[in-house]
């Protein structure tokens, strides 16, 4: 019926012009045809007093049809030309009526010069930026009076759930860390290898590692995988809730949402990340001084007495003292991403997006400003 | 396919078989939920689906819709086996359809005249302006006022997404309309109104409309013909004073309980 493209619509005049007659599908089918037939009923009959449309040999009719019909109508009438439909069949009759032609009101596109919207758009992007940290920081005032709360009343706190947390951010992305951090350590060496020996130095090769990577490259390179796999998760989680209604349902229950599902997930990232760290570091030293005894010819005996004299205590406290401080950023940037969805897939979307980008960068500049302080206090 | 109703009694004249679903085996898992169902739908007709929860009404929707795999027996529509057809003539079919999700089912990052508009779009070649105008005509066909074009679900009312829905699934002016609970979620008045509107649109575009339902009064103010399905098959169907007659316990619950006592009372019998 409407698939069928092969009776195509037609207009056929009759008695000189005066009587145009219809033939065919007037269905959606035809798409642009059907458009170009309804013009041509204005074209031919808008020289003429009266024109008479017989509808008889309309075999299909839909709404798509019957609103052509009518714009065409609507057309001619405003060219001042009668018009009378005949031959209608009852069904297309009722159809020509409920699909009677009428203005849509369109609502008109502003005009805005470039100018103005440039810098509407950059004060725009100036402000929400300010309400960003601002939210940031009442946040972390919210998270931690929540905190504050567990911490009185021990019953509150929610044991399953940190657990549950921590296998699926710690446990679970151990493997992951541990593969990326073999990787990055082995490449340091190699390249400490390869540009030290140019001096006779490549001996210095195994501070190099032993510094970098407990320094920084661990805590680093643990926070921002975990930013990418975690945080979107929390984000990912938290938004679909509060899409589902779920986060409404438990604040009329008179449940903290902050207290029941953030808490948790945040606690359970401070954690795991200096665990996390812990196991990066170890990985990463190892990779190092595997690539180190292939590739440079180091024993792990030697590799190890040299780390000894490189390294202190203070060398890996520097790194895994900056893992909660990450971990709570990741996890409140996660969280207030998520709480932040609208109602559509594509707020989700964005979302989960802007918590990766936004944790990652402010990871980075954790990391700086940790480095700035380090160097301040001289340890 | 133009083997016409044996059932006439009752009911208003029937025409063509549109669905035809013999022996239908579908399961998940070692659950079997329909076993050996039979079904017809008339051209031109409102069949009210009814049935308990669980008991598959839903399943079977969409196992005719082709969206869950079948264990056995075959489902026409419109006289061709959708799962044998080759992919363009089964596009062409499923332009032939429309469907009202549950819940909607609204794409949430399109406005609702975008989202009316997607389906004509992506299957037609038609000129914006006249996809415009088609997709107003819609959505003041449905009850809703112009301004709602421009909103996304997520700004409209439960009642308005289910008339969004409806505008978008009669696009294209399907022949055939499935209904998913289209007057759950909706407040008395709401649900009379859509069921007016159901009824108002099914006359005037001569639709065939599958209506699963719970809804008492949509079965009693604009079904033409009701299936009942318990136990993985239709064990009932027919006008609703055959319904009423039936002596299955599930029915007779159904109808004779509480709510539908009410409106057994008001039905002549």
């Amino acid at each position: 019926m409407a698939a069928a493209a092969s009776n195509p619509p037609d207009v056929s005049p009759a008695e000189g012009g005066a009587r145009l007659a219809l033939v065919g599908d007037w269905t959606l089918a035809a798409s642009r045809r059907l458009e170009d037939k309804s013009q041509q009923i204005v074209d031919l009959g808008k020289r003429r007093e009266f024109v008479t449309i017989d509808l008889s040999g309309v075999s299909h009719l839909d709404t798509a049809g019957a609103w052509l019909i009518n714009r065409a109508r609507r057309n001619l009438a405003g060219e001042r030309v009668g018009v009378a439909l005949e031959h209608a069949r009852p069904e297309h009759g009722i159809m020509l009526e409920e699909a009677a032609y009428r203005d849509f009101e369109a609502p008109a596109p502003r005009r805005v010069p470039v100018v103005v919207q440039l810098l509407a758009d950059l004060g725009r992007a100036v402000a929400d930026g300010l309400g960003e940290f601002y939210r940031g920081v009442s946040f972390l005032g919210e998270f931690m009076a929540a905190m504050a709360y567990v911490a009185t009343h021990p019953r509150h706190f929610r044991l399953t759930s940190l657990v549950v947390h921590m296998e699926a951010i710690g446990l679970r992305s151990a493997p992951i860390i541990i593969l990326i951090n073999i990787l990055v350590g082995g490449i340091v060496a190699q390249q400490g290898i390869f540009q030290l020996l140019r001096f006779g130095a490549s001996s210095y090769t195994v501070s190099l590692i032993g510094i970098l990577v407990l320094r920084e490259l661990g805590v680093l390179l643990t926070s921002i995988m975990i930013a990418g796999r975690s945080g979107s998760a929390i984000t990912a989680e938290i938004g679909s809730m509060k899409m589902r209604e779920e986060i409404d349902a438990l604040r009329v229950m008179g449940l903290d949402p902050i207290e029941v599902l953030i808490a948790p997930r945040v606690l359970a990232l401070v954690i795991s990340l200096p665990i996390l760290t812990f196991i990066a570091d170890i990985a990463a030293l190892f990779g190092g001084m595997l690539v180190s005894w292939g590739y440079g010819g180091i024993s792990p005996a030697a590799f190890l007495s040299l780390l000894k004299e490189a390294i202190a205590l203070h060398t890996f406290l520097v790194g895994v003292i900056k893992a909660p401080f990450m971990a709570l950023v990741i996890g409140l940037i996660a969280a207030m991403d998520g709480l932040a969805t609208q109602g559509s897939a594509e707020s989700l979307g964005r979302q989960v997006t802007s918590s990766v980008v936004k944790s990652i960068f402010m990871v980075i500049v954790l990391d700086g400003l940790f480095a700035i302080f380090f160097a301040a206090i001289d340890y | 396919m133009t083997s016409h109703a044996k059932h006439g009694s009752g009911g208003k004249p029937v025409g063509d078989v549109i669905i035809s679903v013999r022996d239908l085996f579908v399961g998940f898992g070692d659950k079997l939920v329909m076993k050996g169902l039979d079904l017809d739908v008339y051209r031109g007709e409102v069949l009210g689906f009814v049935g308990g929860s669980g008991q598959g009404k839903s399943v079977l929707t969409r196992a005719i819709l082709g969206l869950v795999p079948t264990r056995g027996g075959t489902i026409r529509i419109f006289g061709q086996q959708r799962d044998k057809l080759p992919a363009p003539e089964r596009k062409a079919l499923e332009q032939r359809w429309g469907v009202l999700f549950q819940n909607g089912a609204l794409f949430s990052g399109l406005t609702v005249k975008q989202n009316i508009q997607m389906p004509m779009r992506e299957t037609r070649d038609i000129s914006p302006r006249l996809m415009d105008e088609l997709a107003m005509l819609k959505i003041e066909l449905v009850g809703l006022k112009p301004d709602a074009a421009d909103k996304f679900p997520s700004e409209l009312s439960g009642g308005m997404i289910k008339r969004a829905a409806l505008a978008r699934a009669l696009a294209l002016d399907p022949e055939l309309v499935f209904l998913d609970e289209p007057t759950s979620g909706l407040d008395p008045i709401g649900a009379a109104e859509f069921d007016d509107l159901i009824a108002t649109l099914q006359e005037t575009l001569g639709l065939t409309v599958f209506m699963v339902t719970h809804d008492l009064d949509s079965l009693y103010s604009i079904c033409d013909r009701i299936a009942a399905l318990a136990d993985g098959k239709v064990i009932a169907e027919g006008p609703l004073g055959t319904l009423l007659a039936s002596d299955h316990p599930w029915l007779r619950a159904y109808f004779h309980g509480v709510r539908g006592g009410r409106l057994a009372a008001v039905i002549p019998e």
